[in-house]
Formats: C-alpha cells, sequence, structure tokens
C-alpha cells in the first residue's frame, strides 16, 4: 500500500531542494527572524515595556508554529502546481496511491520543520542565550505533535485545490486569522464567546498552547485536551482528504 | 469476440454534466496490434482511452482490458499495462534517472531500465532535468516510463502531438519496436499520416461515435475507392474517345488540364496504356489514390484539423 512511499519521499526531497530560493529562504528565514526580533525587543525594553518574557517562550513557539503555517502553504502550492501540470494525473497510471504521494510530502515537511527547529534551537541558544526552559525531547515531540495536525489542514485543502494561486489564497484566509485567534498575542480566555468557540476547535490554538507548555518545562498530564483535540483535527482532516482527493 | 482481443469495448459512455463526451463507443483491439483510435480534438479519444486505462469511471458500457474491468481491478491491471497520456508532466526539477529509478521500483517485474532508456536514445541524458528536455525527449521518456513495467500492453495517447516531422518520425520508430517485441499497441491521433503509417487497424471516432472501423487500406477500399489521374498537355484531347475505351471514367477538361478518375487497381494501368497507344504528349502526369484523411473528409464532410 505504501509501495514507493521512501523512494517517492527522497526524490521529492531533492527536488525540493533543487528549487534556490525557496529551500534558502525555508531553511533561514526562521533563524534569521528568532535572532533579529529577539534582539531589537529585547533592546527595545524599558521596566514598564519589558519583553524580555515574550522573547525567551513566545517567541520560539510563535517561529514553531509560523514553521507548521509555511509547511502547509508550501504542500498546499505543491500538491495544487502537481495537479495543474497533470503530474498527478500521472502518477494515478501509476500503482502509487494518493496518501502515499501526501505521505510523501508529509515526511518531507517533518524533515524541513526538524532541520528548522534545530537550527532555532541552535541559534537561540548562541545568539540569544534563549534556550527550552523543559526538556527538549519533550517539545521536540509537542512540536512534531503540532506540525503534523496542522499540515492535516494543509491535506484537506491540498485534496481538492485546482492551482497555486488558489492554494495561497485559500490556505492564507483558512490559517492567517487562526493565527490571530491562536493565543500567541492576546489569551484564549480573554475572548468574546464567539471567537473563543472558533479559537478552541483550531488545532493552532492547541498547537500554541501545547509547545508553550513544554517549552516551559509543564507536565504532559496538563495538556491531554490539547493532544485530544490535536488528534481529533488529524483523524477528521484525514478522513476528509482521503473523500475529497482530486486526481485533475 | 473472441479470447485474442485484448481489449473490448462494449457501448462505452462517459458524460461530463451534460456533456455527453463518449456516446456508446464498440471497438475491440487484438493480440500484437497496433490499433488507432483516430478523430479530431474534442472526439473523445482521450476520454475513450482513460476509461480503457481504467484512469476514468465509464458512466455506461462494458470494458475489459486482459480481460479485466480497468477500473474495478485498476491495481491488478496497473502492473500489466503502460500509459503515456496527452499532456502529462513530471516534476520539474526531477533527474531522468529519478523518474526511471521511481517509476520502475513501483512495479513487480520493471525491466532493465539502462537497455530500456539506451533504446530510447536517453542514455546520455540521465542526469538532466525534465524541464530541461526538449519535446522530443521528454515523449521518449514518457514511452520509456511506459514500458518500465514490461506491460502487455501499451497506451499512447496523441503521442507526436507537438514534435517537429524529424522527433516524430522517430517516435514512430519506436512505436514500431514496441509492436516488434509482441506487445499490443492502442494509440490515439489526430494526424491520419501516423495513423497509417502505424496502425494495423484503426477506428474512426466522432462526437464521441465510432463511425468506421477497420484496417487503413480497407477504410480506403471501402469508403474512397476513387482514383485520380491528372494530366498536363498541350494536345487536344477527345473526352467521349477514352470514355468510350475505359468503361466508369469521368473526366473532367480544365485550361491545359485533365482530370481523369475511375475505380480499381487496374484504372491508372488502363489510363497509361490508353495515353501510349494514343501517342499522346504529356507535360506532366500525377496519380492520387484517396487516404484516410479522404475517408474522414467523406464521413465527416470536413477534415479532421478542421
Amino acid at each position: 500500500m505504501m509501495n514507493g512511499l521512501w523512494k517517492l519521499t527522497w526524490v521529492e526531497l531533492k527536488v525540493f531542494m533543487r528549487e534556490p530560493m525557496g529551500s534558502v529562504f525555508t531553511f533561514l528565514m526562521p533563524a534569521v527572524l528568532f535572532v533579529f526580533v529577539g534582539r531589537a525587543l529585547r533592546n527595545a525594553s524599558t521596566e514598564e515595556f519589558d519583553m524580555t518574557d515574550w522573547v525567551n517562550t513566545s517567541l520560539p513557539v510563535t517561529l514553531t508554529i509560523l514553521i507548521a503555517i509555511n509547511g502547509v502553504t508550501s504542500l498546499t502550492t505543491i500538491i495544487s502546481i502537481y495537479r495543474e501540470g497533470g503530474i498527478l494525473k500521472r502518477l494515478k497510471a501509476t500503482p502509487l496511491r494518493p496518501h502515499t504521494i501526501l505521505t510523501a510530502h508529509v515526511l518531507v515537511k517533518l524533515f524541513i520543520t526538524a532541520v528548522n527547529m534545530a537550527t532555532l534551537i541552535f541559534v537561540g541558544r548562541s545568539f540569544l542565550g534563549v534556550g527550552v526552559q523543559g526538556s527538549l525531547p519533550s517539545f521536540l515531540l509537542a512540536a512534531t505533535i503540532s506540525t503534523v495536525s496542522i499540515l492535516s489542514l494543509g491535506f484537506v485543502i491540498a485534496s481538492f485545490v485546482p492551482t497555486a494561486r488558489f492554494a495561497q489564497l485559500i490556505t492564507g484566509l483558512c490559517l492567517y486569522p487562526l493565527i490571530g485567534v491562536s493565543g500567541l498575542f492576546t489569551p484564549v480566555d480573554s475572548f468574546p464567546i464567539g471567537l473563543k468557540a472558533i479559537a478552541l476547535v483550531s488545532p493552532l490554538t492547541h498547537a500554541v498552547s501545547l509547545t508553550n507548555g513544554m517549552w516551559e518545562g509543564d507536565s504532559w498530564a496538563n495538556y491531554v485536551p490539547e493532544l485530544f483535540a490535536l488528534s481529533v483535527t488529524f483523524a477528521i482532516c484525514m478522513a476528509l482528504s482521503s473523500k475529497m482527493f482530486r486526481w485533475e | 469476440m473472441t479470447n485474442s482481443n485484448i481489449i473490448e469495448v462494449e457501448g462505452l459512455t462517459k458524460r461530463y454534466g451534460r456533456l455527453t463526451a463518449v456516446d456508446g463507443v464498440s471497438f475491440s483491439v487484438r493480440a500484437g496490434e497496433i490499433f488507432g483510435l483516430i478523430g479530431p480534438n474534442g472526439a473523445g479519444k482521450t476520454t475513450s482511452m482513460e476509461c480503457v486505462e481504467g484512469i476514468r469511471k465509464p458512466d455506461g458500457g462494458r470494458v475489459r482490458v486482459l480481460g479485466m474491468d480497468p477500473y474495478a481491478q485498476s491495481a491488478t491491471l496497473r502492473d500489466r499495462i503502460g500509459v503515456q497520456l496527452q499532456d502529462a508532466q513530471l516534476q520539474k526539477r526531477i533527474k531522468v534517472w529519478e523518474a526511471v529509478d521511481l517509476m520502475a521500483s513501483l512495479y513487480s517485474k520493471p525491466v532493465d531500465t539502462a537497455a530500456l532508456l539506451e533504446q530510447l536514445g536517453l542514455a546520455g541524458k540521465l542526469n538532466d532535468r525534465f524541464m530541461n528536455l526538449s519535446g522530443g525527449q521528454k515523449q521518449r521518456l514518457f514511452i520509456a516510463l511506459a514500458l518500465i513495467n514490461d506491460p502487455e500492453v501499451v497506451f499512447l495517447d496523441e503521442l507526436t502531438t507537438g514534435l517537429d516531422p524529424q522527433a516524430r518520425r522517430a517516435i514512430w520508430e519506436l512505436v514500431e519496436g514496441i509492436k516488434q517485441r509482441g506487445k499490443t499497441v492502442f494509440l490515439t491521433t489526430h494526424l491520419m499520416e501516423e495513423a497509417e503509417r502505424l496502425c494495423d487497424r484503426v477506428a474512426i471516432i466522432e462526437h464521441g461515435n465510432v463511425i468506421a472501423a477497420d484496417t487503413p487500406a480497407a477504410l480506403v477500399r471501402e469508403h474512397c475507392p476513387e482514383v485520380s489521374v491528372s494530366i498536363s498537355c498541350d494536345d487536344a484531347f477527345d473526352a467521349d474517345e477514352i470514355k468510350r475505351a475505359i468503361p466508369n471514367i469521368e473526366v473532367e477538361v480544365e485550361r491545359d488540364k485533365l482530370m481523369l478518375k475511375g475505380v480499381g487497381e487496374d484504372f491508372v494501368t488502363s489510363v497509361i496504356r490508353y495515353l501510349a497507344q494514343h501517342d499522346f504528349h504529356f507535360r506532366d502526369l500525377h496519380t492520387h489514390r484517396p487516404n484516410l484523411e479522404d475517408v474522414f473528409l467523406k464521413f465527416t464532410g470536413h477534415t479532421v484539423r478542421e
């Protein structure tokens, strides 16, 4: 069933890396943002307006979420280009199945995320003196679970979008508002009831809460609802994308 | 229908919304032959072929490929058929060897890929990216991918569209090579020259219907039997006399040009014999035998490219 998965994943990774602008941007952007934004906010901090805590915790969490969202945009764009260009149709005539193709792309995104996270942690330590306050493996596991759940939103969008432009538009429309209500900038508890409801069903909110908790060294036992919500999102999106997948 | 039929299609119907793209098409493809589905763009060739390949679900009719229902049993069938799709692409930055290696890994009995690429003239292009290949090279790569699983049937959809004449001829030789290796080839084309050169049998399709099916020669013989001879001459010509000498001849005189039309294998011979016997001096003589293009024109009232 997953015949050809590893070979396809390896080929897709190489093909992705051959896009010079895209890969440089993908790999350097989060680390560069971390250092520059972190330093700028620290230098701007005063006694009344202290951003140090935000830099030490929320900034790495924000970047983790942005890396995942970047993965979603990239996933939906690439699959829609494949659909538009007849590449998916050519693959349909082979024994490859839709989920093998999507899984290969998700594995590529997870690899890129892993490299991004490693760079993030390295530059945080070296240039900002910011590091994981709890256990590093716990944080990385939380980041992986969050990324997979957020990427599954991309599965659904990638399953049907006919063109790359439409893919970017719809990905932006779906995800950017969710960043706003994810609790990254304003605590979810301060939202009016309507926004709060959206925040509670959005995987971004739970991803923020979980990665934030693990960064700060909190216990997994306090994050059962988040883990549940992220898993449910993943399961629903997998089922939806199976039903909605279009080869052309 | 006999067991030597590799493909059997009966009453195939496919609709896209309110448009009926294929409307009750029937034909069969025999083992070891090159069979062509020919007709203008939009006639339903590609849709019919994709239903036979199992990548599109028919709305009606019965399709069998190697005795299997191609849509329901696509997983089993895919291992035994080779497919080249119209307008298909690969990843822009995938290298030739990577595409071949990936596809080969998906099948149960892949061929020797190095030998295959050598035969298709791609051995020197292994490290080239797909986006940098010429149109002819891309098509040769798609042929390679269609042959990679050593298939029993090969599907080629508008294989030479957009290629220059030289690349087209090279591809024709490759297709003849596929047949010589004992495989059955099912192709579509809107080029009548291509169909006449390659196909053992053809079916003409228009507006989603098969309107005739046979060998190209038999179609021409049956539907356009008329052979014409045109002669440029200065001598005076007696139309009535030649009409008496050659039965059923049609004569048209246009200034210094003479057009003679008739039916039968001996027609040209009898015209030339007549000209020699009457010591007739001519500057130029052309014969025209009708071809598939003429058959198509007769059936549809327009040429295939209109």
